[in-house]
């Protein structure tokens, strides 16, 4: 057999996925009755249409750059980290509490209210990290059930300590001094979009570049020979779920930060919601890599984007969007899907 | 040996303890013992058909991690399967169906296209959220949520102990089953085989192939009851967050039950009832005006966090569990 390219195979199979993802939902639209082509190219037009669209499916991919961190870092290492979604809710808590509640200098505002998020994820993380060290604690059971109280304590501390008087559906508003620039005016894209691109950029170098990213990695890919090599495994599981929770927690930030026009959390959390979840499949697409999570971020924010318009003028509910993220996942956890394309094409 | 005392140490301990907060807070708050045994068996209801199910499933080797999907996407086709037939049980067995299908399809992933099984399980988990709101549009045009008519839910009988859903009974029995299942048959010997040296199987001359696909269908079948019982025999609405995490509660059950069904019957019946007490402290007189709402509803995330933290020890897990196996 040929030899490929790793990364072109790689990219071949998020590729395939994708596209098996998106034949299923055609199939899932014209079942209930709306035409799937129509659908696809208002899809298309909607996310890529002119400027504006591009912009704006720009500013929805942001936070999923992000959120794909914790669990693309957590593959690298072995780890299975689901917890983006509670992580970034209380990310965006402590953007708010920072951002609205405290009145700073500008900039030096901006900076801690970023920073304090990040904190506040990682610090949510690191609760997993230890359980699994010390009591051997699936991490997928206790970063669901983090999750689960993380909603709950965000909800409680936006309703009870941080509401806007007079609009208890909102939280306090973010000052204008901790709030990203808009980037063109009349778009929702700001300059927070650099901090995620910066943040993925210096992760790859990271785990690339370094001694301790090297070992993160060979932890990952086989674990008893990192032990048998002297690599520290449960150093290595408490830094990735702490760069996963300081991802996600910026990831929560940005869109309170830098997402107009709310400038706020709403009390249901309905602005950041699943954000984290998505985020898995985000990381799959991209291939567990910061860079393609970039890329794949930009593919998963066009697709909510250009669902908008889908479902404007062709009927076809947004919300399938997400159950075509599911299927991709599926169809990328399955490696063997590729093998039996090649047969298929070389007969 | 040392670690199974320590275990069985560890697990009646937390037993004990769970029984003692539970009478203290009956005590100090005056709540009514009936409505929260009512709220506790619901609660327990769909973690015991899925912890069941789970536990036969892991026993022959996979590992389902979209539970809480099934849950979701069978409680539509529940509540959806009821308005057609007219009928709640018939809403039942549309769950099931519609379980036995998410089965079906991640056991051929497992199994054929030998995917990551926890990535598979993740990704019916996400397509499920996405579908349930998709669903509710298409079939309901309503956001979020779908009130069915009252006369679907199916109905349950009064006893000594309060109203009981015929389902949780049936759930009490699918335990006691499963354990016979797979430790007095014949099937249920090669099951448990097939998860601990699935070469061995196989060179019998019994398809681990087969076997895998039977129990990821009957797990998805259990759990889809489970998800078709919250909208139909419990909640009386379909909303779009129906499974709240249910799914992996279900997991922590079997994680806690060592892959044993009715050990898992006791960890359902553990967590159902935290979470009954959640509901039955939420509305008591003295304390809803004290404690915040939203902190009632961590408890139940809350005790499966701090039971399994408590209890996990050193498990024994098939050898051959969540890896595929192909005949060379």
């Amino acid at each position: 057999m040929k030899e490929y390219n790793p990364l072109l195979l790689s990219i071949g199979q998020s590729i395939l996925a994708i596209a098996i993802g998106l034949l299923i939902g055609s199939a899932l639209i014209a079942f209930f009755g709306y035409d799937p082509l129509k659908a696809f190219i208002m899809l298309f037009k909607g996310a890529f249409g002119g400027l504006s669209e591009t912009l704006e499916t720009l500013a929805y991919s942001v936070p999923f750059m992000l959120t794909a961190i914790p669990f693309a870092i957590g593959m690298q290492a072995g780890l299975f980290n689901i917890g983006a979604e509670g992580q970034m809710y209380l990310g965006a808590v402590a953007a708010v509490a920072v951002g609205g509640a405290l009145s700073l200098p500008p900039y030096i505002h901006l900076i801690c209210a970023t920073v304090f998020s990040m904190v506040a994820g990682a610090l949510w993380a690191y609760p997993a990290a230890v359980l699994k060290i010390k009591r051997g604690v699936h991490e997928v059971i206790s970063t669901i059930m983090l999750n689960w109280i993380a909603f709950y304590l965000s909800i409680y501390l936006i309703v009870y300590h941080l509401a806007q008087p007079g609009r208890a559906e909102r939280s306090l508003p973010i000052l204008p001094t901790s709030r990203y620039a808009v980037l063109y005016s009349g778009s929702t894209l700001t300059t927070v979009i650099f901090v995620a691109v910066g943040f993925c950029i210096l992760l790859h170098f990271f785990l690339k570049g370094t001694r301790i990213g090297y070992e993160m990695r060979a932890a990952g890919s086989n674990p008893d020979a990192a032990r048998y090599a002297g690599i520290n495994i449960n150093k290595v599981i408490i830094l990735s779920f702490i760069i996963g929770g300081m991802a996600s927690g910026l990831a929560g930030a940005s869109q309170i930060l830098g997402r107009p026009p709310a400038w706020a959390l709403y009390a249901t959390l309905g602005n950041i919601v699943n954000i984290g979840f998505d985020g898995i499949g985000v990381a799959l697409i991209g291939r567990n890599n910061p860079i393609g999570g970039i890329f794949a971020a930009i593919f998963y924010g066009a697709l909510l984007n250009g669902g908008r318009s889908m479902e404007y003028y062709v009927g076809v509910p947004s919300e399938l969007v997400r159950a075509v993220n599911g299927l991709i996942v599926l169809a990328l956890a399955s490696p063997e899907i590729i093998s039996i394309v090649r047969r298929k094409i070389k007969k | 040996m040392r670690n199974v005392k320590v275990k069985t140490w560890a697990k009646a301990a937390s037993l004990i303890i769970f029984f003692a907060v539970f009478y203290l807070i009956l005590k100090i708050f005056n709540l009514k013992p009936v409505s929260l045994l009512e709220a506790g068996l619901l609660a327990m209801t769909p973690l015991t058909f899925a912890a069941v199910g789970e536990s036969i499933n892991e026993k022959a080797g996979l590992v389902n991690i979209g539970i809480e999907g099934i849950f979701l996407i069978s409680a539509v086709a529940g509540v959806f399967g009821a308005e057609v037939f007219n009928n709640g049980y018939a809403g039942l067995l549309v769950g099931l169906l519609a379980g036995a299908f998410i089965g079906l399809i991640l056991g051929v992933v497992s199994v054929y296209l030998k995917a990551d099984q926890i990535i598979a399980g993740m990704g019916i988990n996400i397509f499920a959220l996405g579908m349930v709101s998709f669903l509710l549009m298409v079939l309901w045009a309503f956001p979020g949520i779908h009130v069915f008519p009252k006369e679907l839910m199916v109905p349950s009988f009064y006893t000594v102990i309060g109203r009981v859903s015929p389902v949780t009974v049936l759930a009490i029995i699918t335990a006691f089953a499963g354990h016979f299942f797979l430790y007095k048959t014949v099937l249920g010997f090669r099951i448990r085989a097939a998860g601990e040296e699935p070469e061995a199987v196989d060179i019998a001359g019994v398809r681990v192939d087969r076997i895998r696909i039977f129990t990821s269908v009957l797990g998805g079948a259990l759990a889809g009851v489970g998800g078709a019982f919250m909208p139909l025999c419990w909640f009386g609405a379909l909303v779009k967050e129906v499974s709240a995490g249910r799914g992996f509660i279900a997991l922590a059950c079997v994680v806690f039950a060592g892959l044993e069904p009715l050990l898992s019957l006791v960890a359902a019946f553990i967590f159902g009832f935290s979470e009954g007490l959640a509901y039955s402290t939420a509305i008591t007189p003295g304390v809803k005006e004290v404690v915040p709402f939203y902190f009632v509803q961590m408890i139940p995330y809350i005790t499966t966090l701090a039971v399994v933290t408590v209890t996990i020890g050193r498990k024994r897990f098939p050898k051959a569990i969540g890896k595929p196996y192909s005949r060379e």
